[in-house]
Formats: structure tokens, C-alpha cells, sequence
């Protein structure tokens, strides 16, 4: 099918520019080739649309603390912002989307875990994270997961973070609904007392614009997640991710793009495992 | 209808026509009474500040996520709606061959589509298509939404289609068969074409019903309507506001089509020999046509 | 082949598939009533004599059959429980099922209400125009002459309307109660190398109880059927 005529090859490739914006449904500029490495290409990085504070989208714009990492670490790795395209990569779909190439990279509140670790690669940890609480801004009574006896937790569906408290505390309420919007929601109106997932999520969520002020997020975190940079398996990427993501910390934009995501929102990470040290890769 | 209902009572007299404007009066006070204490609730709970309200009307809301969500609710439905008429014809048919096996086949594969919820459909299609790698993951809840709707509208039309032969007066088939032509030429050439037409307003009202479940898609992170209008309350914190919003355009979008159903059913009732009546399919209304 | 069929045993041990299934039966039943009940009402508002109540009536139907059901759900839970504070049970989890009733009621009486009508539509004028002559008035009318030959002529709509909610109940979960379709995406995220099985075992289930209901109706639809 090789056409000599560059006249056919444009129009094939404007064909083809065509076919994918419509099937992309206007997700920003459309790849090159797909292959990580020159400069000249774009890069595809997966997100989070609809996590405030972390990866989410408004239009073109895309905001959040997993994308100011991931625009740093691409930047560092020679790609300019205007060569990113984002992709949403919901959690379920992650190592699929990995698997099948369709990313370069993922930045989408990804922890690193041993089963995971099998199917993907990962660079990083770019944060350390924890299963917490967010409560109202008034609320003292709430300090940890013990005081939650007899009180309402909201936590998405299907969530194992969630189960974990119930488990362990019997006498927990706990709804689920589809997203942690609702339980935000829930939480204002004071029919749920705690939302429940990774603390960085909650902070992201008590930061928008709507939500400053009304929730503070309890501080006391008893899991560990580390966030890791998933890569395809195989990848080579993995150390200049890591030296990217090391210089960010060194030169302060890591504690930049921190701060900024979760203002207001009465939030700091966990000191005594954040910044975190990168993992060695290639294991 | 009309008749049957006019018949059952008698046009009011002054004495009833008092008592129902009294209790007229009564009821849209309560209603207001009702309405009242709703929206004090809602006040109270800061749901009536127009910093929750005035971001619906502005320009971003529409262009960055309801837009884009709607475009992606009816392109998914659209296709949906074409792979389902292409389903259920097929199957619509083999339900009517003169083949005994093909029958059977056809009455197995339309029963369990029937049968399955679209949900559980589609989070099958979700997870084992993004495993699978048959389609890119970033497009898994594109298809999943797609085929989902298409296995179980495709086994309503071919339920329809099925119905809709069977409806047609029999001399129909008889002329077909008395000028010599083969069952399965009669089928295609007489019946098929009627049935067709008697059943265009039961497939828009299957449109209906297609772009309603295409909302499902939210639950398998597909970024139609709901899910997009999600996406807008989690960023500005006012959820209730926009899913308000968002059942409203569902509303609006589907009222018109069931008006066009209806309108159809009056326009092609010249045009066939069987009934136009809308819907017949499980979850279709029967269509007014008072 | 066998040691997919153990690994496909173990899911039964590991989760619970009966009781979720359960649920969704549950929920069918109470919404069933449910609807049905609201459904008459809002059918008798919309053939009967006064205009506000046939407004009322039409306004109902057009507003709840053309809302998708998730939103519906959502909605009863996210506006009515948490913004009004309304419980519908003092048990927290019984509230979330109890809303999840109420929502899937709400949507599917605008269906019973158009299948009733349908099945007015099958009763010739001349049986009004009798029970008018014999001196009976609306009510009377429509309770012992109209209603019960209208939902005759209504079961096959009404089967369908309960098959329908039958499946409906899979969008429960919206509203926070665990049924068979969240469990389904749990059991499929957790043991993917069986996802085929999973699917299947569920599906099946719903074949198990929706083609009876089918047929029944089917059945009663000619059995019953009132011949003219």
C-alpha cells in the first residue's frame, strides 16, 4: 500500500489525523508514531479526568498535582508541554492500556504493588500516600479509623480501601456511591461523617475552589500507598523518570506542586515518608 | 382512547366544576406548601447559593464538559441504534426462517440478550475488551457501551420484527403466495416492507430507550452525558445542580422523540397493512395517542 | 479444563453470588408493588375526569419515563436522603435498599401507568357506555367495569414492564445497595482468568428468572385474554 505520490501520503495522513480525532472525541493533538524516545514526537500520558487536585480535566485544561509531575518528568525527558497528550485512564483500565501500548506513561494516582509489579513497570514512588479520612472542619472527634464506631463513611463503590475499615470496625455505616463528589456532598449536608481513600485524593477534593474551608483532612494515615510512574513492561524509561522526578524534589517544584493542589484544604503529607526516595528500577 | 375515556363520565356541572376548582385551589396549595419546606431544606443546606447555580449558564460548562458529554452520549447511541437494527434483523429473520434449526438458534441467542441486564453486559464487554486488547482500552467503554446496547435493543427489534410479520393480516401473505412467489420471497418482497414501516415508531421509541441506558455508561467510566456532568460537579462542588441539569436535557431530548414516535404512528398508518402502534419492546411505552 | 471448573468453584466460596442475587430479587418484589400501586393511581389520574389531575398524571409519565433510571437513583439518594434528610429506615443500610425501592417505583409506575392505558385502550366503548347507563359513576366505572378488562388486556405490557425492572435492579447499586452487578465487577476486577464463567453464571441467573416470568405472562396473556 506504499504510495510514492506525496499527494496520497498527505491525504492519508490527513485521513488518518481525522479518523482519530473522531474517535477521540477531541482529546487533544493526535500521536505521531506512538514510540517513546525522540524529542520530535509526542508523548501519551495517562490520567485521571475527574479527580480535582490530582488529574482532571476542564477543557483543554488539565490540572492537578499527577499532571504538574508529569509535565515536569516529560519536560525533563525533552518533551515540551505542547507535545503531551493526555489520555484518561480510569484505574480499572490502567495495565490494559500499558499492556497494549496505548500510553507511554501513567500518572493516575497508580500505587505500586507486588501483583502489579508483574504485568507493568514502574518508576518512582513520586509520592507516599495513605488511606485517611476527610471530616468537616469542625469535627474533632474524628482522629482515626477507631472513632468511627457507629458513624457514617461514604467511599467509592467496589472500593477495598473502604471495606478494609468495615471490616475491622464492624460498627461502621458505610454507603457507596459512584464517585467521591457525592460523598463530598454527603459529607457537607452531615449525613455521612467521614469520606474515606488516599490522602491526597481527599486533600484534592477539599481544595477546589467550592469545598475550601469546609473539610479538613484528619492526618492520620494507616496505610501506605506509593505512587508510582506505571511504564510498559520492558520499558527503558525508568531511570530518567526517576532522575526527573529526583530533580524536581531537589529543586522545590515537587513542594510547589503539592502545595498548590491542596489549598485549603488543612493538609500536609506525611513527613516521614515524603519526599520519597525513588525505588531502584528493573526488578 | 379518547372515546372510551369520554364515555366514562359525564361533562362536569357548576356544582362539580365549584368543588374541583376548590380542591384545584387546595392541591397547588399544598403543592406550594410542599415546595416551600423543600426549598428551605435546600437553603438551609447552602444547595440555593448562586455561586452553585450561575456556573451552569456560562460558557465553559457547556463547551468543556455537557457538550462533549452529549456528543458522546448520541454518537454512541447512534451507532448503537444501527448495529441493533442490523442485529435485529438478522435475527429478527432467522426467528421467521422455514429452517427449524436456524428458528431455534435465532430463539436461543434473542431470549438470553433479552434476558441479560444492559449493565451486566457492559461491564462484561468493559473488562474483558480492555483485557482482551480486541479494541485500544482507551475505546473499551466506547464499544462496551456500544455493544451492550446493541445485543439487547438488537434482540428487541428482532422481537419487534418478528411481531411485526406476524401482525399483518394474513391475506397478505396468501396474495404473496397466490401470485407465486416462494414463502421466503413473499417474506422479503410483501411482508418485511409493511412490517418495517408499522414499526418505525416503536424503533424511535427504542431510540428512546437506547439513549437513556447509554447514562449506564458512567458506571464503566465512559464519558457520555452523566459521566462528564460528574466530572463538572466534582470540580465545582455542585453535583445536585448539574445532575438536575442533566435529567432535564435527557428529558427534553426524549420527549421529543417520543413526540415523534407518536406523530409517525398517525403519518405511517396509511402506509401499512399492520398496526403502527409504538413499542412493544420490555422497556418501550406503549405510546399515547390520545 | 477441570482446574478452570475449581477455580470457578472457588468463586462461589470466596463470594457470595446467591445472597447478591437475592437482593436484586428482593428489590424486584418491593418495587414491583411498588410500581404497580403508583402506577394504577397515576393511570386513573390520567382517564379521569378532572383536567388537573389528567395534567398531573401526563406530566408524571413524561417526566419519569424519559429520565434514565441512574440519575433517578442518584437523585433519591444524593437530593432527598442527603440534602432533605428524609430515612427511610432508622438501619443504615436498609435506607439505601428502601430509597433504591422508592427510585426504581418511581420509574417504573410511569411504565405500569402506560401499560394499564394501553389495556383501556382494548376495552370496547360500548362496555362504558353500559356501565354509564346503569347509572354508575366514575369511580365505579373504572373499578368494576373498565379496570378489570383493561388489565387483562394489559399483562403482556405488564410483563414486560416487570421484566424490565427485574434487570433494572442491577442499577441499584447507584444508590449504595450491593447486588449482583457490583458484585459481578468486584468478582471479574479480582479474578480476571475466570471472567467468561462470571459472566455467564450471571447472565444465566437472569435468564433463570426472567424467561419464566415471560413465559408466564405469555400464558396468562392468552389464558386470560378476553375474547371479543
Amino acid at each position: 500500500m506504499r504510495n510514492t505520490k506525496p499527494l496520497g501520503l498527505a491525504a492519508m495522513a490527513a485521513a488518518a489525523a481525522l479518523t482519530l480525532t473522531a474517535c477521540g472525541g477531541g482529546g487533544g493533538e493526535t500521536g505521531g508514531g506512538g514510540e517513546t524516545g525522540g524529542s520530535g514526537e509526542n508523548v501519551r500520558i495517562g490520567i485521571k479526568y475527574d479527580q480535582p487536585g490530582l488529574g482532571f480535566r476542564d477543557g483543554e485544561e488539565y490540572t492537578g498535582f499527577d499532571v504538574d509531575v508529569a509535565t515536569y518528568v516529560a519536560n525533563e525527558l525533552g518533551y515540551s508541554a505542547d507535545q503531551i497528550e493526555w489520555v484518561e485512564s480510569p484505574s480499572a483500565n490502567r495495565e490494559n492500556m500499558l499492556a497494549n501500548e496505548q500510553v507511554d506513561m501513567i500518572f493516575a494516582t497508580y500505587s505500586i504493588t507486588d501483583e502489579r509489579d508483574q504485568t507493568v513497570d514502574f518508576a518512582g514512588p513520586y509520592f507516599v500516600a495513605g488511606q485517611d479520612l476527610l471530616v468537616r472542619a469542625d469535627d474533632d472527634s474524628i482522629q482515626g479509623p477507631a472513632d468511627l464506631e457507629g458513624k457514617n463513611l461514604c467511599s467509592v463503590t467496589g472500593s477495598t480501601s473502604a471495606q478494609k475499615v468495615k471490616d475491622e470496625h464492624p460498627g461502621v455505616n458505610l454507603v457507596e456511591q459512584g464517585g467521591y463528589a457525592e460523598c463530598v456532598t454527603f459529607l457537607e449536608s452531615g449525613q455521612v461523617d467521614a469520606v474515606t481513600t488516599d490522602d491526597i485524593i481527599l486533600a484534592g477534593l477539599a481544595s477546589t475552589e467550592a469545598n475550601q474551608g469546609k473539610f479538613k483532612v484528619v492526618g492520620n494515615t494507616f496505610s501506605e500507598e506509593r505512587y508510582g510512574v506505571g511504564l510498559p513492561q520492558g520499558s527503558e524509561q525508568c531511570e530518567a523518570v526517576n532522575e526527573a522526578i529526583t530533580k524536581m524534589i531537589e529543586e522545590g517544584a515537587w513542594e510547589e506542586a503539592v502545595t498548590a493542589n491542596t489549598q485549603g484544604a488543612d493538609y500536609s503529607y506525611n513527613e516521614e515518608l515524603n519526599p520519597p526516595e525513588m525505588e531502584p528500577c528493573g526488578e | 382512547m379518547a372515546k372510551t375515556q369520554n364515555v366514562l363520565f359525564d361533562v362536569q356541572g357548576p356544582r362539580a366544576r365549584r368543588v374541583t376548582t376548590v380542591l384545584n385551589v387546595v392541591g397547588v396549595l399544598l403543592a406550594a406548601a410542599l415546595a416551600w419546606v423543600v426549598l428551605g431544606k435546600l437553603a438551609e443546606q447552602g444547595q440555593l447559593d448562586a455561586a452553585k447555580w450561575s456556573p451552569l449558564f456560562t460558557a465553559r460548562t457547556w463547551e468543556n464538559f455537557l457538550l462533549p458529554g452529549l456528543w458522546d452520549t448520541v454518537r454512541a447511541a447512534l451507532l448503537a441504534v444501527v448495529l441493533s437494527i442490523g442485529f435485529g434483523l438478522l435475527f429478527g429473520l432467522g426467528r421467521l426462517s422455514q429452517q427449524a434449526p436456524v428458528r431455534f438458534v435465532c430463539t436461543v441467542v434473542v431470549e438470553f440478550f433479552r434476558a441479560v441486564p444492559v449493565l451486566v453486559m457492559m461491564i462484561f464487554f468493559y473488562l474483558g475488551l480492555g483485557r482482551s486488547g480486541l479494541v485500544e482500552s482507551t475505546n473499551a467503554p466506547f464499544w462496551a457501551v456500544v455493544l451492550g446496547l446493541m445485543f439487547y435493543n438488537g434482540a428487541v427489534i428482532a422481537e419487534l420484527i418478528r411481531s411485526g410479520v406476524h401482525q399483518l393480516p394474513k391475506g397478505q401473505r396468501e396474495a404473496g403466495l397466490v401470485i407465486g412467489l416462494t414463502p421466503s420471497r413473499s417474506l422479503r418482497m410483501i411482508e418485511l416492507p409493511q412490517a418495517l414501516t408499522a414499526m418505525l415508531p416503536s424503533l424511535v421509541s427504542q431510540f428512546v430507550v437506547i439513549l437513556k441506558d447509554t447514562a449506564l455508561g458512567y458506571i464503566i467510566t465512559y464519558p457520555e452525558l452523566l459521566a462528564s456532568g460528574r466530572r463538572l460537579g466534582a470540580g465545582d462542588g455542585n453535583i445536585l445542580q448539574v445532575l438536575l441539569l442533566v435529567a432535564l436535557v435527557f428529558v427534553l431530548i426524549n420527549y421529543l422523540l417520543t413526540a415523534l414516535a407518536a406523530w409517525l404512528s398517525r403519518y405511517l398508518s396509511f402506509r401499512t397493512s399492520g398496526p403502527t402502534r409504538a413499542a412493544e419492546g420490555p422497556l418501550a411505552a406503549e405510546e399515547a395517542k390520545a | 479444563m477441570s482446574d478452570y471448573l475449581t477455580d470457578f468453584a472457588s468463586l462461589f466460596e470466596q463470594y457470595d453470588v446467591l445472597a447478591a442475587f437475592w437482593v436484586n430479587l428482593q428489590l424486584t418484589f418491593w418495587a414491583a408493588i411498588g410500581s404497580a400501586v403508583l402506577g394504577a393511581l397515576v393511570a386513573l389520574m390520567r382517564i379521569s375526569p378532572i383536567a388537573s389531575l389528567r395534567l398531573l398524571g401526563t406530566g408524571y409519565v413524561n417526566l419519569f419515563r424519559n429520565t434514565p433510571l441512574t440519575i433517578i437513583l442518584v437523585f433519591v439518594v444524593l437530593g432527598v436522603w442527603s440534602q432533605l434528610g428524609v430515612s427511610l429506615s432508622s438501619d443504615f443500610n436498609q435506607n439505601f435498599f428502601n430509597w433504591a425501592v422508592v427510585g426504581l417505583s418511581l420509574y417504573h409506575a410511569a411504565f405500569v401507568c402506560e401499560a394499564i392505558r394501553s389495556g383501556v385502550n382494548t376495552v370496547p366503548v360500548g362496555q362504558a357506555e353500559a356501565a354509564r347507563a346503569i347509572g354508575l359513576s366514575f369511580l365505579p366505572a373504572a373499578r368494576l367495569i373498565v379496570f378489570p378488562q383493561a388489565l387483562r388486556g394489559a399483562i403482556t405490557p405488564l410483563g414486560n414492564t416487570l421484566i424490565a425492572l427485574t434487570k433494572n435492579t442491577t442499577v441499584a447499586a447507584a444508590a449504595s445497595v450491593a447486588e449482583i452487578s457490583s458484585l459481578m465487577k468486584t468478582m471479574i476486577e479480582f479474578r480476571p482468568d475466570v471472567i467468561i464463567a462470571i459472566f455467564l453464571v450471571v447472565a444465566l441467573g437472569f435468564v433463570l428468572i426472567v424467561v419464566p416470568v415471560g413465559l408466564l405472562t405469555t400464558w396468562a396473556s392468552r389464558k386470560l385474554a378476553v375474547k371479543r
